[in-house]
C-alpha cells in the first residue's frame, strides 16, 4: 500500500483501524520498560537526589512538544501546496496533543525547579520560550474554533503555523540573547553524549515510548475529525433536504 | 484606483489608505490618546519614584507602543471588507503582496507615526534623559513598522470573524516577543552604559526588513483564502 493511498479518508480509516492494537501494544511495553529502567534501574542524583527522575518526564514531553509543532509545520505545507484531505486533519489533530505535552514539560519542569533552584518559576531563556511555544499552540487552537467552516479554519491555522515555523527559531534565539540560566542541551551533540549510560537508556526508552504515545493519540484525533466532519456533511445534508420538503408545504 | 503607470496605483492607494487611517474613527488622535492613558497609568501601578520610572522607562514606552498599535490593527482590512472594497483590491489584479505592503505603511503613516512623534513627549513623565529619549524615539521609529507589518498577518487571518480582535491580539502577541526584546535592549543600553548599543539595534532593523517580506505574503495568502 503506497502512502497516496492513505489520502483516501476511507482507506485511512481502515489502514489506522488495524494499526492502532499493535501500536498500543508497543507503547505499553515500552512504558512498562522504560518505568522500570526509570524507578529501578537509573541511579538516584548525588546532589539531586530522586527528585532527578522527574527528568525521565519532563525532557521526552519537551521533545514531542517541538516534534508536533514540526509535525503540524508539516502538514501545514501539505494543506497549503498539496490540498491534500488529510494533511488539515492531522494539523488540527496534532495541535492540542501538542498543547498537552507542552504543558507537561512546563509543569514537570517546575516542579522539578522547585526544590532545585528553589522558585517555580524563572524567566529563563529555555523555559520562555517553552510558554511562547505554549501560547502559540492556544491560539492556533483558538483559530481553529472560532471558525465555523473547517476547510476555511485550515488554511488559515496552516498560514499562521507557518509563519511560526519561521518565527520560532528567531523567537528561540532572541530569547537566548534575553537570559539564559537552563543547562546547555547535553543528549544530542557532536561530540557524543554527556550523560551516563544508565541514565541515558531510560531516558532514550521514554522518549521512544512518548513518541508511541503521541503517534497513537495522533491517529486516534484523526479518526476522530474525520468522523465529525463527516457527521458534519449529514447534517447539512439532512439540514438542505429537510429545508427543501418542508418549503412547497408552506407554499400551499 | 486609476490606470496607468506602476508608480500611479501604488501612490493613489497610499493617499486613499492614509486618508482612511487619519480621518475614520478618530483617526490618528485615538491611538496617541491611548498611549497616553497607558503611560499615565503605570505610575500608579509601581508607584511615582523617578528613579524607578526612568529605569523602566523605555520599556514602558514600548509596551505602550505595542498596546496601541494591536489596538488598531483591526481596522487594516476590516473596514475595506465590510464596504466590499477589498473584493474589488483582489480582483483589480494587483499583486495583492504589494498592496498589503502598501497598506501596512500608509497604515504606519497615519498610526505608527504619531506614536514614536508622541514619545519624546511622553518620555519627560518618566523621567528619561535626554539621550534615552533620542535612542527610544529611534528605536521605535525602527520597530514600530515590524509590529505594524506582524499584525498584518493576523489581521488578514482574522478579518472574516465578527469581533476577532481579542483573538487578533492574542495571535500576534508571540510573534512581536523578539522586536521587543531586541527594541527594549537596544533602548536600555543607552541608558546603562556598559551594554552595546549597535547589535540589538542592528538586530532590530535585520527584524523589520524580514517582516517586510513575511508579513505581506503570509497576509495575501490569508486575504485570497478568506475570499473563496
Amino acid at each position: 500500500m503506497g502512502l497516496m493511498d492513505l489520502a483516501n479518508p476511507t482507506r485511512f480509516m481502515a489502514f489506522s483501524a488495524r494499526l492502532l492494537p499493535w501500536l498500543g501494544a508497543a507503547c505499553a511495553l515500552a512504558f512498562a520498560a522504560g518505568l522500570y529502567m526509570t524507578f529501578f534501574v537509573a541511579p538516584d542524583d548525588y546532589q539531586q537526589g530522586a527528585t532527578v527522575k522527574i527528568m525521565f518526564l519532563h525532557v521526552p514531553a519537551a521533545w514531542l512538544a517541538m516534534m508536533c509543532y514540526s509535525i503540524m509545520a508539516v502538514s501545514s505545507l501539505g494543506t497549503l501546496v498539496w490540498k491534500h484531505p488529510l494533511a488539515d486533519v492531522s494539523a488540527r489533530a496534532a495541535a492540542p496533543i501538542g498543547a498537552a505535552f507542552t504543558f507537561l514539560s512546563l509543569v514537570t519542569g517546575s516542579l522539578w525547579g522547585k526544590p532545585m533552584w528553589g522558585t517555580y518559576w524563572v524567566w529563563d531563556a529555555r523555559l520562555t520560550s517553552v510558554l511562547v511555544l505554549f501560547v502559540m499552540y492556544l491560539g492556533l487552537i483558538a483559530l481553529w474554533r472560532t471558525m465555523d467552516d473547517p476547510i476555511r479554519a485550515g488554511k488559515a491555522a496552516a498560514i499562521l503555523t507557518l509563519v511560526g515555523a519561521v518565527n520560532l527559531p528567531i523567537i528561540k534565539f532572541s530569547v537566548d540573547w534575553w537570559n539564559t540560566l537552563h543547562q546547555p542541551a547535553s543528549v544530542i551533540r557532536l561530540d557524543g553524549p554527556t550523560i551516563h549510560p544508565t541514565i541515558l537508556w531510560p531516558l532514550l526508552t521514554m522518549a521512544l515510548a512518548f513518541t508511541l504515545l503521541f503517534v497513537i493519540l495522533h491517529l486516534l484525533a484523526m479518526r476522530n475529525e474525520i468522523l465529525r466532519r463527516r457527521l458534519r456533511t449529514l447534517q447539512l445534508g439532512t439540514a438542505s433536504t429537510r429545508i427543501a420538503t418542508a418549503a412547497p408545504q408552506a407554499a400551499e | 484606483m486609476t490606470e496607468g503607470p506602476t508608480g500611479n496605483w501604488l501612490a493613489a492607494l497610499f493617499a486613499r489608505e492614509l486618508r482612511l487611517s487619519l480621518r475614520s474613527g478618530g483617526g490618528a488622535l485615538i491611538g496617541v490618546l491611548f498611549f497616553l492613558a497607558v503611560v499615565t497609568v503605570i505610575p500608579f501601578g509601581v508607584g511615582p519614584d523617578l528613579n524607578l520610572l526612568a529605569r523602566i522607562g523605555p520599556a514602558v514606552l514600548w509596551i505602550g507602543a505595542l498596546l496601541a498599535t494591536l489596538l488598531g490593527l483591526d481596522r487594516l482590512f476590516q473596514a475595506d471588507r465590510d464596504d466590499g472594497s477589498l473584493d474589488l483590491v483582489l480582483m483589480a489584479g494587483r499583486p495583492l503582496e504589494i498592496v498589503v505592503l502598501v497598506k501596512c505603511l500608509a497604515h504606519w503613516t497615519g498610526t505608527g507615526l504619531p506614536l514614536v512623534a508622541a514619545v519624546p513627549v511622553l518620555a519627560i513623565f518618566l523621567n528619561l534623559e535626554p539621550l534615552a529619549i533620542g535612542a527610544v524615539t529611534l528605536t521605535l521609529a525602527v520597530g514600530t513598522p515590524a509590529l505594524t507589518l506582524i499584525g498584518a498577518v493576523g489581521a488578514a487571518l482574522t478579518v472574516s470573524l465578527r469581533r476577532g480582535g481579542l483573538l487578533l491580539a492574542v495571535l500576534v502577541v508571540p510573534f512581536s516577543i523578539p522586536v521587543l526584546i531586541f527594541g527594549v535592549s537596544a533602548a536600555g543600553a543607552a541608558v546603562s552604559e556598559p551594554a552595546p548599543f549597535l547589535a540589538p539595534f542592528l538586530y532590530l532593523c535585520a527584524m523589520t526588513l524580514i517582516t517586510a517580506v513575511v508579513g505581506p505574503f503570509a497576509a495575501a495568502a490569508a486575504l485570497r483564502f478568506s475570499s473563496d
